[in-house]
């Protein structure tokens, strides 16, 4: 067979951070080529070099389609020549019907008056063909989330696709619309489209795909041809987990105490789907002085269960027991969770975390401002004083107290949310994807960080999707998915393979459901 | 991905900190420029003392509802009800005093607290329905407008009491009659005003400078004490030498001190521009966000029933047309004074000088008989450039 589709020796770094390291990447005529690696493992950065998201010239390597050397400068670019991408996040607009979605960049007219018969009738077509059974006047919203899987699939249809890139297509699905939608690759293979599948999902994976490629840190450690090779699961797990260890962490010497938070029977629910439990009724405890790990995939209900503990930020019908230092805490409002001694630091630093337009006092400050005034007024002296010392103590790089956290990089943004939470004199600390969008210099402060915290006799509870981070800087780790623990490791005991084995043997199980609450504005921040 | 590493050069200080100062005493320069211009071009009628108490007074009601405003556009919002909610107000306040006979104090305090119902009424389904600001306001402003009709039956009603009158067209009274030409009380307030103005900006900077705070420069600060103190005894020199100061000016200066008080050193001043700067952030900080956007439109409604009385007493007499188009003056009057209107930023002395440009371009255009139309195409102008340049500046 002849390659379709040629990457070749393609880099591309984020300021310092090396995101993909020479990934050379082949796709056949009429083939499924799987894409598997963990979460930031450069999967999406692969995709968004192929459809010209990243320019030519913001990467190093070529792109050879159809024979020919490719340099896209949009999505444009690529999506005429048939590549066509279906983002995990689905980009249908939800109160236009199925026939307005389709046809929304490019629809049939006449003079710029848009035929409404013929958008009606293709629209009927392409919906045959994904073997979707709805009216192309159905509104988006009201359609589950397998079917508008399909509507976007019969857009990149629409647009006479020739390759169709899936960014975790099953990672919202239930057993049956996955089965559906993986029937449909089988089919279109035989009508010569090829597809990229980006999956978690081993099982699915293995039966479907031509050929699987394993990215690691960047690069790529294994291709497996199916058809000539028999799929192992354990040599897959062992290539997106076994890496060396880049990263260096500070030495810690733990001295744990007593239990200083304890969570009991611990259930949450959708607050938009209010008969899904999203925490399924856990126990949970850190001690004085430890730092545990939560590990799990997106998804998995980590951000769900800090953010429900943390005053009732997210979550219905929230139900449990939280003791904090032996005695039951009241948890019921974030300024009451924050007066019982817990803190959350946000994954999502610009959205949830900083006010990006105020400076970094009024940042420290935000959440302690008790503790900087008398009678309601600010001690303008007192507050500067407390700001200036913890921009010392964390090392935060900013020219004066004074400067906008918008201007500072991830880093210092992120030791300034530290500082807010720190004032607070919290017992104990979430900390959702504290080095996410860091850079590596700046996630080794953020760790001795850590370190300082759980010597100081806080207990601190870390949720991160890089197993390397968990495994070098927790002393326990807690494996989260659909909404429960399903492994708990000591820090001797954990290995990555272990942790990846105790998450794939259940999203097998169970189908890892997607959350699509919480709101992830920052995106893959890889 | 947009991250930046900022490790900024230590630039020399002074002139950063002109700079950065300039921005901010920006609009200051421009109000001083457009009355340096209509004191010149109307051959010094603007800053004749009669024209200016004048314009102090046909003002003040803006000013007032600016102060509120400012706080509501800084959560987020906005309010378009408050002409309708200060004519509505002074129709009650008519009824009330002219039909009813009940005493001045009284009917005042039942106004305000009228004003505060209102607020709240509206800031309810703002803060915890989550409607936008802009549908309930509008709302409130047809409502209100209807309501100050029915309330009149569609006539005008006065006078007011005296006493009443007072609040607007009175003056603080004379402690020491026959002492000059000049109201000498007046001049005294105004000379201790200024002096209690420099002594509070001596001892703040003295105070940051014993804690080892960088302070602005020392010429910097006398040069800025030396104007502020000037500005103001000028301007009571003024004012005093024809009637003394207006009893308005005194409430509008005190509350002016006050909201800048409020905005500028306490928590809930502090927190509010938190809900406004990233209310999700705030919300996860443990401030509380509903219950501020509910009081911000509380203190909406106080304000504009007192700027309704304010305006009702000057024209003693409360009409259905009162409180027309005030929205619109006190909306831009915060716009033009730096506010923005993603909220989180603004400043009370940005809202009072952007009400003065305001006023001050009424006042110097109706004296050179510029018709109503082009003053208001002239304003409309003034507006959009001011903000323009404001984000012009932002962006940089």
């Amino acid at each position: 067979m002849t390659a379709m589709l040629e990457m070749r020796g393609v880099s591309k770094s984020f300021a310092g951070v090396q995101a993909l390291r020479d990934v050379s990447f082949t796709v056949e005529a009429g083939q499924i080529h799987a894409l598997v690696g963990e979460n930031g493992a450069g999967k999406s950065t692969l995709m968004k070099v192929l459809s010209g998201v990243y320019p030519a010239g913001s990467y190093d390597g070529s792109i050879v389609f159809d024979g020919e050397e490719r340099r896209f400068r949009d999505i444009n670019g690529s999506e005429a020549l048939g590549i066509i991408i279906i983002h995990q996040e689905l980009a249908l607009i939800p109160l236009m019907s199925i026939a307005e979605n389709i046809f929304l960049s490019h629809p049939p007219s006449r003079f710029g008056v848009i035929d409404r018969h013929a958008v009606h009738r293709r629209t009927a077509e392409l919906l045959a063909q994904v073997g979707l059974r709805e009216s192309p006047d159905t509104l988006i919203t009201d359609l589950g989330v397998g079917k508008q899987q399909l509507v976007e699939i019969a857009k990149a249809l629409s647009k006479r696709v020739r390759l169709l890139i899936l960014d975790e297509p099953t990672a919202s699905l239930n057993e049956a619309d996955s089965a559906t939608l993986l029937e449909r690759l089988l089919a279109f293979r035989e009508q010569g489209i090829a597809s990229i599948l980006i999956s978690h999902k081993l099982n699915e994976v293995a039966r479907v795909a031509d050929r699987i490629t394993v990215l690691r840190d960047g690069r790529t450690v294994d291709s497996i041809d199916c058809r000539t090779e028999r799929i192992e699961e354990d040599r897959i797990i062992r290539s997106m987990v076994d890496r060396d260890l880049a990263h260096r962490f500070p030495e810690r010497s733990a001295e744990i105490g007593e239990p200083v938070m304890s969570v009991e029977n611990w259930s949450v629910y959708h607050p938009l789907h209010p008969e899904r439990q999203v925490i399924k009724n856990v126990d949970f405890n850190v001690r004085r002085g430890e730092v545990v790990g939560i590990a799990g995939l997106m998804g998995a209900g980590r951000t769900e269960f800090a953010m429900s503990l943390f005053g009732r930020a997210w979550g219905y019908n929230i139900s449990g027991k939280v003791r904090l230092d032996g005695d039951e805490a009241d948890l019921s409002s974030v300024p009451a969770a924050i007066a019982a001694g817990l803190a959350y630091v946000t994954e999502d630093r610009k959205q949830l975390g900083l006010i990006l337009a105020a400076d970094v006092r009024k940042n420290v400050t935000v959440a302690s401002l008790r503790k900087v005034s008398e009678r309601g007024v600010i001690d303008d002296v007192v507050e500067l004083k407390a700001a200036s010392d913890y921009r010392t103590r964390m090392r935060i790089r900013c020219s004066d107290v004074y400067q906008a956290t918008g201007d500072l990089s991830g880093g210092n943004q992120q030791k300034v949310v530290l500082s807010k939470w720190l004032m607070t004199d919290p017992k104990v600390l979430l900390l959702d994807e504290p080095t996410r969008g860091i850079d590596v210099g700046a996630k080794y402060e953020i760790y001795s960080i850590i370190n300082e915290l759980a010597e100081a006799g806080r207990g601190v509870v870390v949720i991160s999707s890089e197993m390397p981070e968990l495994l070098g800087i927790c002393d326990r780790i807690c494996v989260m998915n659909d909404g429960a623990f399903v492994g708990e490791f000591d820090k001797d005991d954990a290995t990555q393979e272990k942790i990846m084995r105790a998450i794939m043997r259940n999203v097998r199980m169970s189908g890892n459901r997607a959350d699509d609450g919480v709101a992830r504005a920052g995106g893959e921040a890889r | 991905m947009t991250d930046k590493t900022v490790s900024l050069p230590e630039s020399p200080r002074h002139s950063g900190f002109i700079k950065n100062n300039l921005r901010n005493y920006g609009m200051l320069l421009s109000l001083l420029a457009i009355m340096l211009f209509f004191e010149i071009v109307t051959d010094g009628t603007l800053l004749q003392p009669l024209n200016l108490t004048n314009l102090v007074l046909q003002n003040s009601y803006i000013v007032i509802m600016a102060l509120g405003m400012l706080l509501v556009i800084v959560t987020g919002h906005i309010d378009l009800s408050v002409g309708s909610v200060a004519g509505f107000v002074g129709a009650v306040a008519a009824v009330l005093m002219v039909r009813y006979h009940v005493g001045y104090p009284i009917a005042f305090v039942a106004c305000l607290l009228l004003g505060g119902a209102i607020g709240a009424a509206q800031g309810y389904w703002v803060a915890y329905f989550k409607i936008p600001s802009f549908i309930v306001t509008l709302a409130g402003m047809l409502v209100f407008k209807g309501l100050a009709l029915a309330v009149l039956q569609g006539q005008s009603l006065g006078p007011f009491p005296s006493t009443f009158q007072k609040l607007s067209s009175g003056f603080i009274p004379e402690l020491f009659p026959g002492a000059g030409t000049h109201y000498p009380t007046s001049l005294l307030i105004g000379v201790v005003l200024a002096f209690v103005l420099v002594l509070a900006s001596a001892r703040s900077r003295a105070r940051e400078q014993a804690h080892g705070i960088e302070v602005e420069p020392y010429a910097f600060f006398i040069v800025k004490s030396v104007a502020l103190a000037g500005a103001v005894l000028y301007f009571t020199y003024l004012i005093a030498s024809h009637r003394g100061l207006p009893n308005v000016l005194v409430i509008m200066t005190a509350l002016i001190a006050l909201y800048g008080f409020v905005t500028r050193r306490t928590v809930v001043g502090r927190q509010i521009y938190a809900v406004g700067g990233n209310a999700k952030a705030a919300k996860l900080s443990g401030v509380k966000t509903e219950r501020l956007t509910f009081l911000t439109f509380v203190n909406m409604g106080v304000l504009a029933a007192l700027a309704g009385l304010v305006f009702a007493a000057r024209l003693n007499t409360a009409t259905p047309k009162a409180g027309l188009g005030f929205e619109l003056d006190v909306i831009a009057a915060c716009f033009i004074g730096g506010a923005s209107a993603y909220g989180g930023v603004g400043r009370v002395g940005g809202a009072v000088v952007g009400a003065m440009i305001m006023g001050v371009m009424n006042n110097g255009m109706s004296i050179l008989g510029i018709g109503i139309d082009y003053q208001q195409v002239i304003k409309g102008l003034v507006l959009l450039g001011a903000v323009c340049i404001d984000v012009y500046n932002q962006r940089r």
